[in-house]
This record gives C-alpha cells, structure tokens and sequence, in this order.
C-alpha cells in the first residue's frame, strides 16, 4: 500500500518536476506541451512578417531605403544584449532547479535589464529612423520593417513583465524549486524572441 | 525498504536505448532529462557570440573573389538558432514529442513562406526588374 502511494507520487513528478500536476499520458505537463505548440505557431507568424518584409523592401517608390537608415554597430550590440540575456535567462532556471533563489533573483533581474536595453535601443533606432524621414506611411520598406520589428518588440515587452512578475514572486516567497517549470516556460518564450531576432538580424540587418 | 526503492530511483532514459519510454514513460517511471552544466552554458554563449562577431564582420568584409557572403550569413544563422533552440532551450535533450511540435509549426512556415516567395518571384527576378 505504501509502495503504491510512492509510486503515484513518483507518477507525479514525471509531469511536474516536483509541483502539484496531472499525471498525463505523455508523462508531460500540459503546460510544456502548450507552449512548445504555441511556439511553433509563432513560427508561422513571424514567418508571415519577415516574407512581407522581404517581398517589400526593395518595392519602395520612394525612400529612405534600407542602406539608408540601417545602423549595423548599434544593432550588433542589441542583438548581443539579447544573445546575452537567452545565457542569463537559462542560468536562472539552473538556478531554480538547484534551488539557489537568491542566484535565482540575480539573473531574473539581469535578464529582464538586458531585455529593457534591448527595447531602448530599439526606440532609439525608430526614434531615429523617424527622423530621417522613415515612417510607418513612409514607403513600403518602412511599413513592413516597423510591423516586423514592432511586433517583435512587443514579444520582448512582454517577456520583461514576465520576468519582472516571476522577481517580484520570488521576492515574496511564492517562487520555489518546486515552481521550477514556471521559470522554464518563461525562457522557452523568452530564447524564441531571441531565435526571431537571430533571423531579423541576418536576414533583414545583414544579407542586402 | 523496497518502498524508498522505488521512490528514490530516477533511471535515465535516453533515445537510444528506449525511444518508446521516453514518449510514453509507464506510470511510476521517472523521466529524467540531464540539462547541459552551467560551465557548458557559458561555452555555449562565447560560441554563439563569436559566431554573431563574425557575422557583423562578414557584413563588412566581403570574402575577396567569391559572392558567398550572404550564404555565410544563413548558414551561420540557422547555426546560431539550432544551437539555441537545442541547448538554452533543451530540446535536445527534451521529449521528441516537443520536438515535434515545434518543428512542425517552423517547417510548416518555411515551406508556406518560400512557396510565397518564390511564387511572387522575389528570388527570381533583380529589384529593379520588378514593377
């Protein structure tokens, strides 16, 4: 009788990693699971906006074009401040899952700066696009370029409030080992606005 | 005794030798899934952040006598992604039914969106060739 009752509790951390769970036929959380799906269909949708990016941008009737606003030093630093937040975001669930909270708390917040530089320096840039005379109305290169990269804004916005809550419960004692996957979940979404801007960059920053 | 046994033993089930397990584990079972160490970790980010160094130096330096940059540019952005989604993401180590998932959805999109492209000739025809 007991061995039964430690083997559904074993059954239980199949799915959970620990935490309060449904045992499910795929010994996977259902939480995982969503999410990896999710994922996936945001594939199609930033696929969807980098083609219209690119069936655009050379179509513009007028300019500025690409060649004419693009600042690749300043992206390259954005872009490695992402690059750099995807190694403290997975450090931070390291963290959990050995249960070091305070280390936890450290690259949380480290991850969610990096995320907020990252958002900054893409106001800057169009702050400045748009003072070179690249608007949303502009030209066609400039309506798929600020749908594309908005977008992939709003992704990284939401990501940082993510983060920002997971600190804040970790602060108040509510974020666990035992809550473990909710970390994991945010950095699933959080390195796949990473993996969308490793393609952003190369493919509408770097190949002309 | 045979109950702490039985709570206590995580056995590793790897692709290899037991793919079927690892999609449907029996009740009871374990799955225990090894992550890459936190020293791996940072190897992993100096890799992907001199790939990106040379990417932007790829950007200004063309490689003398052949036009191969921007095929050097996807290549090594498809290297930067994978490693990505397979290690600070794990799934490479993670359930082959996660992995299915999402590469369903990316391989859904290429196809999709390159049959768009190519269908409004946007690798067929120079810019300034289109109306």
């Amino acid at each position: 009788m007991v061995a039964t009752t430690d083997r559904a509790e074993a059954s239980h951390d199949v799915v959970s990693g620990g935490h309060d769970a449904h045992v499910t036929n795929t010994g996977l959380s259902n939480e995982k699971v969503a999410m990896w799906a999710f994922l996936g269909s945001e594939c199609l949708l930033f696929g969807a906006l980098i083609s219209t990016y690119l069936l655009y941008k050379n179509r513009s009737v007028s300019g500025p074009t690409p060649q004419d606003v693009f600042d690749i030093p300043f992206t390259s630093a954005s872009s490695f401040m992402l690059l750099m937040s995807s190694l403290t975001m997975v450090l931070a669930l390291s963290a959990i899952q050995k249960g070091d909270i305070r280390q936890l708390r450290i690259w949380l917040l480290a991850t969610a700066t990096l995320g907020g530089l990252f958002i900054t320096g893409q106001v800057y840039e169009f702050t400045s696009f748009y003072r070179e005379g690249l608007s949303l109305s502009t030209n066609l290169f400039g309506s798929s370029f600020f749908v594309m990269t908005g977008f992939h804004g709003v992704h990284v916005t939401l990501g940082v409030l993510m983060l920002l809550s997971l600190y804040t419960l970790s602060l108040r004692g509510k974020l666990g080992p035992e809550k473990a996957e909710v970390v994991e979940l945010t950095g699933l979404y959080w390195h796949f606005v990473d993996i969308v801007w490793i393609v952003i960059f190369t493919v509408i920053y770097l190949i002309p | 005794m045979a109950t702490q046994d039985v709570t206590r033993t995580k056995p590793k089930i790897t692709r290899t030798n037991a793919p079927k397990k690892e999609e449907h584990p029996a009740e009871g079972e374990v799955v225990h899934v090894e992550h890459p160490s936190e020293g791996q970790y940072w190897k992993i980010f100096f890799i992907l952040f001199a790939v990106t160094a040379v990417e932007v130096l790829l950007y200004y330096v063309p490689v003398p006598g052949v036009n191969l940059n921007n095929a050097a540019l996807g290549i090594l952005a498809i290297f930067k992604f994978v490693v990505v989604v397979g290690y600070f993401m794990h799934l490479k180590f993670d359930n082959r039914i996660l992995r299915r998932l999402f590469v369903t959805g990316l391989v859904l999109a290429i196809f999709c969106y390159l049959v768009f492209l190519l269908t409004m000739g946007v690798f067929i025809d120079p810019p300034n060739a289109r109306p």
